[in-house]
């Protein structure tokens, strides 16, 4: 069945439908990774957003029950140029349309999706319908503009868990392994499996669990998970992410990154499209090391809004050299804006976690 | 880390001649590291044997040196230039395997030079099968289990070790030549043996045959403070089993989750790191058991390869370039991406599009051959096709090919044989894309489609939607198929207008109209590296059917270049050289050139040698959306060989503004009536000749014109089944096959005329004056092609009377059609009768050679004198006549096809050529001889075996010379009869036939260092295809001319008299023009 696109700008693209029927509004970004769309629909950073693939041939491998990195699909809407009917891959179990209907996302195929990232390059991300069957184009255009945007907007409670719990990846977890708390702002999978892989046992609470209770749990260290939105839209974890600020070493991944910018006095902003692939290299600057790295956000600290005095870069993303990374100079506090646990992407940043491990050691 | 400064002279060495395993990327890869070099502000010296590639142009390098590539020569060449660092991974597997004998040797220590890139020891990592596989071990990284042996016992162990299938893997090789399967022991016996002596070291691999699985390439690269990216991951839809050179392949890979991807890619860092290539790019092979998941890593190039220059078209990003800027010390972060300007080359390329090489191959040239494709190379050439989608880009990519297809067509049908639909799907062959085809048209399961081909389904699938779509179209009415919705369907699907039109039964010309009529036009993409992220300055462009087009035609007239395609026998390389010469030459004279072509490997195809690159294939429909999009000034057809020619005709008709020669003057060339009466009009001679459809017609035209005849079927192209017959039995037998190949069912009769010296003239015109190049003595008779004959200039034999004839008929000629442009006539000299054969008013293969020998870059001055430039305004108003000596030879594919006839004719069967350049005839012939492979000097006798026509006094010459310089001469014999009746010493030695110890025997032995053996006519002796071919497998040189072994003898008597010396391209220009241009790196 047909499907429309209606931006909020008036620009309206085109395609197919083989997701869900029905209705949705979001921001709509662009995604350029060419694998691990799987790993990209679960991600709950992508609440609120409609996305868009790059690579035009989706669907190729099919899905499976690992490639996750949540319970479902956490997206708004998926746009692809060519929707794979016909998986081929030893891991399938199945297709992806399948998997989309499934989990009652709209997803349309056919779409220019080049004009549509060109698009969203030059004009910026924006808020967006994506309607199923026959809708007049103009009325599209006006929920888009009539709808929430992201700015400002608390997406964290929209995807963070309701109660806390251990986390497991069916493996024992170590026993006499550091405990780690895991803030859930809308946690990767593959945060947790890094941090158990590494002999962690890992404690994942709610975004709104104060800094005493999470202290309470006596962690070895804090880590301030990705999640979805602005940070600025979630006061209450910035307030309680700068309760634990001295009290516990603390490593903040992407939104929690950014919470964490925000509990030291600097600011966030909105990036015209974001970053969001597998493809960004980010230089560590004590090192000179560069990482190809996974990235996925809308928003990003301002480095001017910091105080250096406090605060040391760590890493900075060459393409449009925007702030990567961050560290307290006296406190063992770390966090970087890109994904060390990969999944989509390149595993180059995955000894992150280990200077985490090391930094929590040394502190002892 | 800037780059050093502690290095100021860099040796650059080249891959030498195209053969099957090394084309045109390597000229692309080197013209690359030249220019970043020299734009870096470094000395570049180059070494390479092949005049035909752009890198070697006078302005590639400040000193280049066209000699062979040998360890010897590279020694020389080092001594004279005291380079501080050599660079070797841009070169193939040529470079490479030279500069580690000369490392071995000590010649890099002596003179202080380093290696840069790659180090002896990486390389030796890399290539020696045994220390990869320990080095992976260490990181552990899996590899198909297998055993090192050095002797067939050894190799008959490891075979009960591990279990057939398995693979043979000589180590130290190029493109894979010696590695087979063997699924049982006989094979195995014979497999191992070959392996063992086809490797340099006498090694081989006896390995677990992982045929059948997929298989995939990483493109990587590493700077010196060990950042590592990949640039592009590759699929083979062919399964392991057959060469990456010969498997149509897919980028980036599509099968693959990204769980599985990440696996591999971190396999390929640790591989690289571990190996200690240290800056550069390299290709890493794996192959992923398609049930299980498992992988194994393959193998790995420590150098570029053809993949990279794939790669580099494929994503936009020129891998060739940043190694040699990564080989002068600087990091990937501080290369600029000159597509994107702001971003650093420290990245992964990201595409939103599909990229799909089909190989070409040029089997109908050797019919005796095996088209088996195995682990070792076939093809000759190969094309790429980029579409939105898989469907679209294979669909192009088969058009491109060049090979009559429109695509996925019904045309692919035409080859099939149904009954040998499961062999022919089970076995890899050529054809098996249209076996394919035929299955799913006759809905054969996928997955037995995939258990038979070992394709994987994905790609069964895609192609199964095309089938569908065909059917789909097939079953319309015309007035539906052309509707719009429909005509969007098809184009989206890749169909072309020709394709449509005959699924509706019109003519092409219909679809395109009724096309433009419902706006169904392409729109143009940029290759970007970044899948739009990031804002795009470099023009290079692919078509789709999509909404946004982003092509932007600037403010200056714009000239069309169109290329020559997939390089095959016949055309290849040289045409590159001059598409590339126009497109500079074009922007130079201020306008924008845009190039069109459809080669990965080329120099043409680089994203900076035009103003905008449109990579495409060459056939009418897409060149004249190219024209409606950029609305050019005009469009050149001379440069890319017989390609532009073939669609001529509808560019003119379409209205399309040609330049130079017009195609009505083309027609006049290439149509043998008009041509005929050209030449009577003017005076000129030609062989007598004539047509006949009929056996008793063509007899009775033979007996009039008298044998030797050359006889061809008419309208077959590039010297195809082209024979010369001496008596009424062979024209029989002749006209009986070709009366089966000609369309038209007619023969060309030519009187062949023996004996005579064939003579290439190339020439360019303004329409008011003729300047000739250069003319050319073919040092093989008429009657061998002229692209496998050697040749030199100046002319050795011709009088100076004789060339002024030649000279002047060729200016008669050229102002009879009216040429404006390049034109190439060939003559036949027979007693000091000139006679014209052919010619053809395009750029010739031998325009590098000429543009090399003489300094007269021809086919720069064609494109200005086809923009409207007079030859006296670019200075050039006479023949340039030079002082030293410049040979051509060719280099031919045999060792790769087993078995067949080696023997020269008509028919053209080199892929490739060298160039001998020295103060004399025997030292340049000398120096052409071993840049080709062919060691004059090697030990042991010289084995004559003459046929009756060329017991002449010039062979007993030829023996007595040998003789006298002390050769011991052996013959089988009726030719030691007749050696020894002109008392001429030499030993008797058995036929093969005639029982053992014979001929073939000796040549194993290595008792015979040099052969001449001219051959007995179309139906060869058993025993004079066994020699021939072992003479290629052993490497022993073999001369199947008498006007060759004259050449080498002489050669011969130079290398004996004085040591082979090494000169520079820019020291014979400065000799012959006073001053050579100074190099800039082909910078405009």
């Amino acid at each position: 069945m047909r499907a429309t696109i209606a931006l909020e700008d008036g620009r309206i693209f085109e395609g197919e439908s083989f997701g869900a029927p029905g209705k949705r509004a979001g921001e709509v970004v662009f995604n350029t990774s060419m694998t691990g769309y799987q790993e990209i629909l679960t991600d709950p950073s992508y609440k609120g957003q409609i996305v868009t693939m790059t690579y035009p041939l989706i669907g190729n491998y099919g899905v499976n029950p690992k490639d996750v990195e949540s319970a479902g699909p956490k997206v708004e809407g998926f746009l692809v140029r060519e929707l794979c009917p016909f998986p081929s891959n030893h891991a399938a179990t199945g297709p992806l349309a399948d998997y989309l209907l499934r989990h009652g996302v709209i997803a349309i195929t056919e779409v220019d999706t080049r004009a549509l990232t060109r698009h969203i390059r030059l004009a910026g991300a924006m808020r967006c319908v994506i309607a199923v069957g026959e809708h007049a184009p103009d009325d599209l255009v006006a929920e888009a503009q009539a709808a929430p945007g992201l700015v400002g907007r608390d997406m964290v409670k929209e995807v963070t868990c309701p109660e806390g719990y251990e986390f497991s990846d069916g493996s024992q977890p170590a026993a006499g392994g550091p405990l780690i708390v895991v803030y859930d702002f809308g946690v990767k999978r593959n945060i947790l499996r890094s941090l158990a892989g590494m002999g962690c046992r890992v404690r994942v609470v709610p975004a709104s669990t104060s800094a005493d209770d999470a202290l309470a749990l006596q962690p070895a260290g804090i880590l301030l998970s990705n999640g979805p939105g602005d940070p600025a839209g979630a006061p209450y974890a910035v307030r309680e992410v700068r309760g634990l600020i001295g009290r516990a070493p603390i490593f903040g991944i992407c939104l929690g990154h950014q919470l964490l910018g925000l509990a030291l006095g600097g600011k966030t902003y909105k990036l015209k499209f974001g970053h969001r692939g597998s493809n960004h290299p980010v230089k560590e600057l004590s090192t000179g090391k560069i990482d190809i790295t996974c990235q996925n956000h809308g928003f990003c600290v301002d480095i001017d809004s910091l105080d250096q005095d406090q605060v040391e870069l760590t890493h900075l993303n060459l393409n449009d050299m925007t702030l990567e990374g961050m560290r307290h100079k006296e406190l063992p506090i770390m966090s970087v804006q890109y994904h060390p646990e990969a999944s989509a992407g390149p595993h180059d940043a995955r000894r992150l976690f280990g200077y985490f491990l090391r930094m929590i050691e040394m502190g002892r | 880390m800037p780059k050093r400064t502690d290095i100021e002279k860099i040796l650059l060495i080249g891959s030498g001649p195209i053969v099957i395993g090394q084309a045109c990327e390597f000229d692309y890869s080197g013209a690359q590291a030249c220019k970043a070099l020299i734009e870096e502000g470094y000395q570049v010296t180059l070494l390479n044997s092949n005049p035909a590639t752009i890198m070697t142009d006078p302005v590639m390098a400040h000193r280049t040196y066209i000699e062979p590539i040998t360890a010897g020569v590279l020694a020389k060449v080092i001594e004279r230039e005291r380079p501080d660092a050599l660079l070797a991974t841009l070169g193939g597997q040529t470079a490479l395997n030279v500069a580690v004998q000369a490392s071995e040797a000590g010649v890099l220590d002596r003179f202080a030079v380093e290696m840069i890139g790659a180090n002896e020891t990486a390389i030796k990592c890399a290539e020696d099968r045994r220390k990869f596989r320990a080095a992976l071990e260490e990181i552990g990284v899996e590899m198909p289990r297998s055993r090192a042996v050095y002797s067939v016992q050894e190799a008959r162990e490891a075979a009960r070790e591990i279990g057939f299938p398995l693979i043979i893997r000589p180590s130290f090789t190029l493109g894979g030549t010696g590695a087979s399967v063997a699924y049982n022991v006989g094979e195995f016996q014979t497999a191992a043996a070959r392996g063992l002596d086809a490797s340099m070291i006498g090694e081989a691999l006896i390995e677990e045959s992982v045929i059948g699985w997929k298989e995939y390439e990483l493109e990587v690269m590493r700077d010196r403070k060990d950042n590592v990216v990949i640039i592009c991951s590759i699929e083979n839809i062919d399964a392991m089993g057959v060469h990456t050179g010969d498997s149509v392949t897919v980028a980036p890979a599509q099968t693959l989750t990204d769980k599985q991807y990440q696996n591999m890619r971190d396999a390929a860092l640790a591989i690289i790191r571990k190996v200690g290539v240290e800056t550069g790019g390299s290709n890493i092979q794996f192959a992923v058991h398609p049930d299980t998941g498992r992988m194994v890593a393959i193998e790995m190039n420590p150098r570029v390869s053809r993949s990279s220059a794939l790669a580099s078209k494929a994503t936009g990003f020129p891998i060739a370039k940043i190694a040699a800027k990564l080989a002068v010390g600087y990091t990937l972060d501080e290369i600029p991406n000159d597509i994107t300007r702001e971003t650093p080359a420290c990245f992964e390329p990201t595409i939103d599009y599909c990229v799909v090489k089909l190989p070409r191959f040029a089997f109908e040239k050797f019919p005796d051959a095996d088209d088996t494709l195995t682990v070792s190379m076939k093809s000759v050439g190969e094309a790429m096709a980029i579409g939105r989608t898989f469907k679209e880009a294979l669909q192009k990519g088969l058009r491109s090919l060049e090979t009559g297809l429109s695509g996925l067509d019904r045309k692919c049908e035409a080859k099939v044989v149904p009954e040998d639909l499961l062999p022919m799907l089970a076995r890899p062959n050529p054809l098996r894309l249209f076996y394919v085809k035929h299955a799913l048209k006759n809905n054969m399961p996928i997955q037995q489609i995939a258990d038979l081909t070992r394709i994987d389904p994905w790609f069964l699938n895609n192609i199964r939607q095309i089938v569908e779509m065909e059917r789909e179209l097939g079953s319309l009415s015309p007035e539906e198929l052309l509707s719009e919705e429909f005509l969007r369907k098809a184009k989206r699907t890749g169909f072309s207008d020709r394709q449509i039109a005959d699924l509706g039964g019109m003519d092409p010309a219909k679809v395109r109209r009724r096309r433009t009529d419902v706006a169904v036009r392409p729109v143009y993409r940029l290759v970007d590296t970044c899948a739009a992220e990031f804002e795009a300055y470099t023009p290079y462009f692919y078509s789709t059917y999509e909404s946004e087009d982003e092509a932007r035609p600037g403010a200056r007239e714009r000239v069309v270049i169109i290329g020559s395609g997939p390089n095959r026998i016949g055309q290849g390389i040289e045409f590159d050289y001059c598409c590339v010469h126009a497109a500079l030459a074009a922007r130079e004279d201020g306008y924008d050139s845009i190039m069109i072509n459809s080669n990965p490997e080329t120099v043409s195809t680089d994203y900076d040698t035009a103003n905008r690159l449109y990579f495409e294939p060459l056939t009418a429909e897409d060149v004249l959306n190219i024209v409606e999009a950029e609305k050019p000034y005009g469009v050149i057809l001379q440069f890319g060989g017989q390609t532009p020619l073939n669609i001529s005709a509808e560019l003119e008709a379409n209205g399309v503004p040609l330049l130079g020669t017009s195609p009505r003057s083309i027609d006049l060339a290439e149509d043998r009536e008009h041509f005929s009466q050209i030449l009577r009009e003017l005076g000129l001679k030609q062989a007598p000749s004539g047509i006949a459809t009929t056996y008793e017609a063509a007899l009775q035209l033979a007996r009039r014109i008298g044998y030797p005849v050359l006889v061809r079927p008419s309208y077959v192209l590039g010297g195809r089944a082209m024979e010369i017959v001496y008596d009424a039995q062979e024209l029989k037998r002749f006209m009986r096959e070709a009366l089966k190949a000609s369309p038209e069912g007619s023969v060309l009769v030519d009187k062949f005329l023996e004996d005579a010296i064939e003579v290439d003239v190339d020439a360019i015109s303004d329409g008011h004056r003729t300047v000739i190049g250069a003319i050319m003595e073919h040092i093989e008779q008429a009657g061998v092609h002229s692209g496998d004959s050697a040749c030199v200039i100046p002319p050795q034999t011709l009088s100076r009377q004789l060339q002024d004839e030649i000279a002047r008929q060729t200016r008669e000629l050229s102002s009879a059609l009216d040429i404006v442009g390049l034109m190439n006539i060939q003559f036949a000299v027979q007693q000091g009768e000139v006679y014209v054969l052919e010619l053809n008013p395009r750029a010739s293969r031998t325009i590098p050679f000429v543009s090399k020998a003489t300094g007269v870059p021809l086919a720069r001055l064609a494109t200005k004198v086809m923009l409207g430039r007079s030859l006296e305004e670019l200075g050039l108003t006479e023949e340039v006549r030079i002082k030293h000596v410049a040979v051509k030879e060719a280099v031919f594919p045999f060792t790769r096809f087993t078995g067949i006839d080696t023997q020269l004719g008509p028919e053209m069967k080199s892929t490739g050529e060298v160039m001998g350049i020295a103060d004399d005839f025997g030292m340049a012939f000398a120096k052409a001889q071993l840049a080709a492979g062919q060691d004059l000097l090697k030990e042991g006798a010289v084995f004559f075996s003459l046929c009756q026509r060329d017991k002449t006094s010039l062979s007993a010459g030829v023996a007595r010379k040998f003789s006298q310089m002390g050769f011991e001469l052996v013959a089988t014999e009726g030719t030691a009869a007749f050696l020894r009746a002109s008392d001429i010493p030499c030993q008797r030695i058995n036929k093969v036939r005639e029982g053992r110890p014979h001929v073939v025997d000796a040549m194993i032995n290595g008792e015979i260092g040099l052969v001449i053996n001219t051959p007995s006519g179309k139906n060869p002796r058993q025993d004079e295809i066994a020699i021939r071919s072992t003479a290629w497998a052993r490497r022993v040189p073999i001369i199947t001319t008498i006007q060759g072994a004259v050449a080498a003898a002489e050669a011969i008597a130079g290398l004996k008299e004085h040591y082979l010396t090494v000169k520079t391209l820019q020291e014979y220009i400065i000799e012959t023009h006073g001053e050579a241009p100074t190099p800039h790196g082909a910078r405009v």
